[in-house]
């Protein structure tokens, strides 16, 4: 049966907390060789996002979002999506972008501040980073829907958290797409906290996954910190999105409960607002230790392999990181190039104006520091 | 009004099969003709489809072109908007209407921080070649809400274009220009003179470049300086003035980008201005062309550039929606007193 039909208030669940497969629990269907990657990926994730904030620490990176706790929503729902689908993300996404073949230096430079990390490469098919909140959910509900009315069979998973689901562009979104039944799929990051409000200070409704009946369509709740569930309700809402049963629509709303662990962004201090003791409490539903459980206890993994990967995933960051950093400061003119396809006239009078000031007074002049 | 200066891709409509057709007209004969030549396009909003729109700008469209390509939508700006970026970005054209101007709020955030950033911020990896069609301006006794005149704020908005048309004739070329373009355009309608009069449209498919004014009406003494239902108010007050005065009249058609040559070359030969538009005078785009004349063309000015306009009240209602419109008589003494100094 398909985890989707369910009541919404009943939490998918394949591995509980120690990462053992639940009772009358059925593994994904995902090669050996996969489920391992899926572990790489994650474990890929978190070192990064170690070494982003102690970047961000050194001077070395701008202010950065991380995203400890949530990999195993993050993986787990990327792996379920086919190469020709869509990932729309937040800003928070940086491992689901980076499964579905966002090169890591574009991740890493658009956070040092470098504009040419949001250029995507023309092969991948992930949408620009959203920071503003929720408003990434018409866009996905417009391009699935472009997507159906060209005829095609492809399927849009678009991010956001909690708080966004109090937005006007989350309702919007929505109800757009069950009107016009594009294949979106809805992933609700729900990590308990926007910046410092709760999840119950954002909606009195008891789960996010049910306001999915508004619309007309399926919502799940999902325990986002277990990596096979959180893959088997997304694997199951992109098929629906592409090929929906009898009187089913098309789109779903998934709401992973998962956590983060660390601030909101390297700009926030989460101790003003929650205790360690929760913190704790969901460090105990990890989803690294749960991956690696399950697949040492099911003769899928072994210390060699554990460090050959730990080797490969910390070779791979500073390698990203050295090259990273090792680009030159993005030229000025890069401002002006694609504000419009061709260039007002105004625009290059502006554009001239600078490199003059540059010539004249050097660069020193006009640099900070 | 005709127009003294016709682009070079713009047809003469004597020379070509053509219709006498009213402002708004003219936009749902623009639509149906791009609608035709390139099926991509497509139009989206409230109302837009079976009822053919609340001003009949889309009549027709859906028995014509069908439910997939003129979509009646929730009621939802922001959604409208949104929604339309993403299929912009797939490759479709979208055209959405917002109801009315002051209704287009909801969908500011969609408009300045997506559809107009969304070519910079993925270094052209994406593109949102769309329209956002909305009807604006007062004097038809509207309610409240409905007569808002706000092009200051997307005017500000890097890319973003915004285009007002006063003809008929420039309706479907202006709008022509804007489905093709690469970028997304805010083509506002001045409701006023949606049906005020009509004009000779060619049947076929034409381009008014945006970006390019058109001198309205050629003077030696001062130049007003003008757009979408303000052009025929400045150019009756001219008419007016005439004898006394001689007024050059430059209707910008194209208020972002703006045609500031031709903008400063009237400047340069009348050395006198004076701006008319319904819009709130503080933060208005009088202000904006003032400083363009101070910056380009000081010393050839032989008075202060004078604005006439919009006060800075919200838009009343309607038993007071004349004082609050520049016509004629205010537009007359603006020019009278600039060119007294």
């Amino acid at each position: 049966m398909s985890t989707i039909q369910r009541d919404p208030d009943d939490r998918v669940q394949i591995l509980d907390d120690s990462g053992h497969v639940r009772e009358n629990a059925a593994v994904p269907d995902l090669s050996d060789d996969r489920l391992v990657e899926m572990y790489r990926d994650m474990r890929l994730a978190r070192h990064l996002d170690e070494r982003a904030v102690s970047l961000q620490r050194q001077g070395r990176m701008g202010t950065y979002p991380p995203m400890s706790g949530q990999e195993g929503a993050q993986v787990g729902s990327a792996y379920a999506l086919d190469a020709e689908d869509w990932m729309f993300p937040s800003y928070r996404e940086h491992a689901a972008v980076t499964v579905h073949g966002m090169p890591l230096s574009r991740t890493m430079l658009y956070w040092m501040g470098s504009e040419a990390g949001g250029k995507i490469p023309e092969d991948v098919n992930v949408f620009t980073v959203a920071v503003p909140i929720a408003t990434q959910v018409p866009h996905a509900t417009g391009m699935a829907w472009a997507s159906k009315l060209r005829g095609e069979e492809r399927a849009f998973l678009c991010y956001f958290g909690d708080g966004a689901t109090s937005e006007g562009d989350f309702h919007e979104g929505l109800n757009f797409a069950g009107v016009f039944d594009v294949p979106a799929v809805f992933f609700c990051n729900n990590n308990q906290w926007a910046i410092s409000v709760p999840r119950d200070r954002q909606t009195a409704s008891e789960t996010l996954a049910q306001k999915a009946t508004a619309y007309g369509f399926e919502g799940v709740q999902v325990d986002g910190m277990d990596p096979l569930a959180v893959y088997q309700v997304t694997r199951d809402a992109v098929e629906k999105a592409k090929g929906p049963g009898p009187g089913e629509l098309r789109p779903t709303l998934i709401e992973a409960v998962q956590y983060r662990f660390g601030a909101h962004t390297t700009a926030d201090d989460p101790s003003v607002y929650r205790d360690e003791e929760e913190v704790e409490r969901w460090k105990q539903k990890d989803p690294l230790p749960r991956m690696e459980t399950f697949l040492r206890s099911t003769g899928r993994l072994d210390d060699e392999t554990v460090d050959a990967i730990e080797a490969e995933i910390e070779d791979r960051v500073a390698e990203t990181i050295e090259e990273v950093e090792s680009m030159h400061r993005p030229e000025p003119a890069e401002m002006f190039e694609y504000v419009y396809r061709d260039m007002p006239e105004r625009l290059d009078e502006q554009l001239r104006y600078l490199q003059r000031i540059r010539d004249e007074h050097g660069d020193d002049a006009l640099l900070e520091g | 009004m005709a127009s003294k200066q016709q682009p070079a891709t713009a047809p003469d409509p004597a020379d070509v099969s053509s219709e006498s057709l009213t402002l708004v007209q003219a936009v749902r004969d623009g639509l149906a003709t791009e609608m035709a030549i390139d099926e991509d396009v497509l139009m989206m909003g409230e109302d837009v489809g079976k009822n053919g729109g609340v001003f009949r700008a889309t009549e027709g469209l859906y028995d014509e072109f069908g439910e997939h390509r003129v979509i009646d939508t929730p009621l939802a700006e922001s959604g409208i908007v949104g929604t339309a970026i993403g299929m912009a970005a797939y490759g479709l054209r979208p055209v959405a209407e917002m109801q009315f101007m002051g209704f287009i709020y909801p969908a500011f955030d969609q408009i300045v921080s997506h559809a107009a950033r969304l070519r910079n911020r993925s270094r052209g990896r994406f593109t949102c070649p769309m329209v956002i069609r909305a009807p604006y301006g007062g004097g038809i006794r509207a309610p409240e809400h409905h007569s808002e005149s706000t092009e200051a704020f997307f005017v500000h908005q890097p890319g973003l274009k915004v285009a007002v048309p006063s003809t008929p004739y420039d309706a479907k070329g202006l709008l022509t220009s804007a489905i093709r373009d690469p970028d997304p355009v805010l083509f506002l309608e001045p409701k006023l003179i949606y049906r005020a009069f009509r004009g000779d449209v060619p049947d076929e498919s034409y381009e008014i470049p945006l970006g390019e004014a058109a001198v309205r009406r050629e003077g030696e003494d001062v130049t007003a300086y003008c757009w979408g239902a303000m052009a025929h108010r400045t150019v009756e007050a001219a008419d007016n003035l005439a004898g006394e005065i001689d007024v050059e009249v430059v209707d910008l058609r194209s208020l972002s980008p703006l045609d500031r040559e031709t903008i400063v070359e009237s400047f340069e030969k009348t050395g006198r201005a004076v701006v008319v538009h319904e819009a709130p005078k503080t933060g208005g785009l009088a202000g904006e062309i003032t400083a363009t004349l101070q910056e380009e063309s000081l010393l050839y000015q032989e008075a202060p550039i004078g604005r006439v306009t919009g006060f800075d009240t919200p838009f009343p209602l309607y038993a007071l929606e004349d004082y609050y419109l520049p016509e004629p008589t205010r537009i007359e003494e603006g020019i009278r007193e600039t060119v007294g100094f």
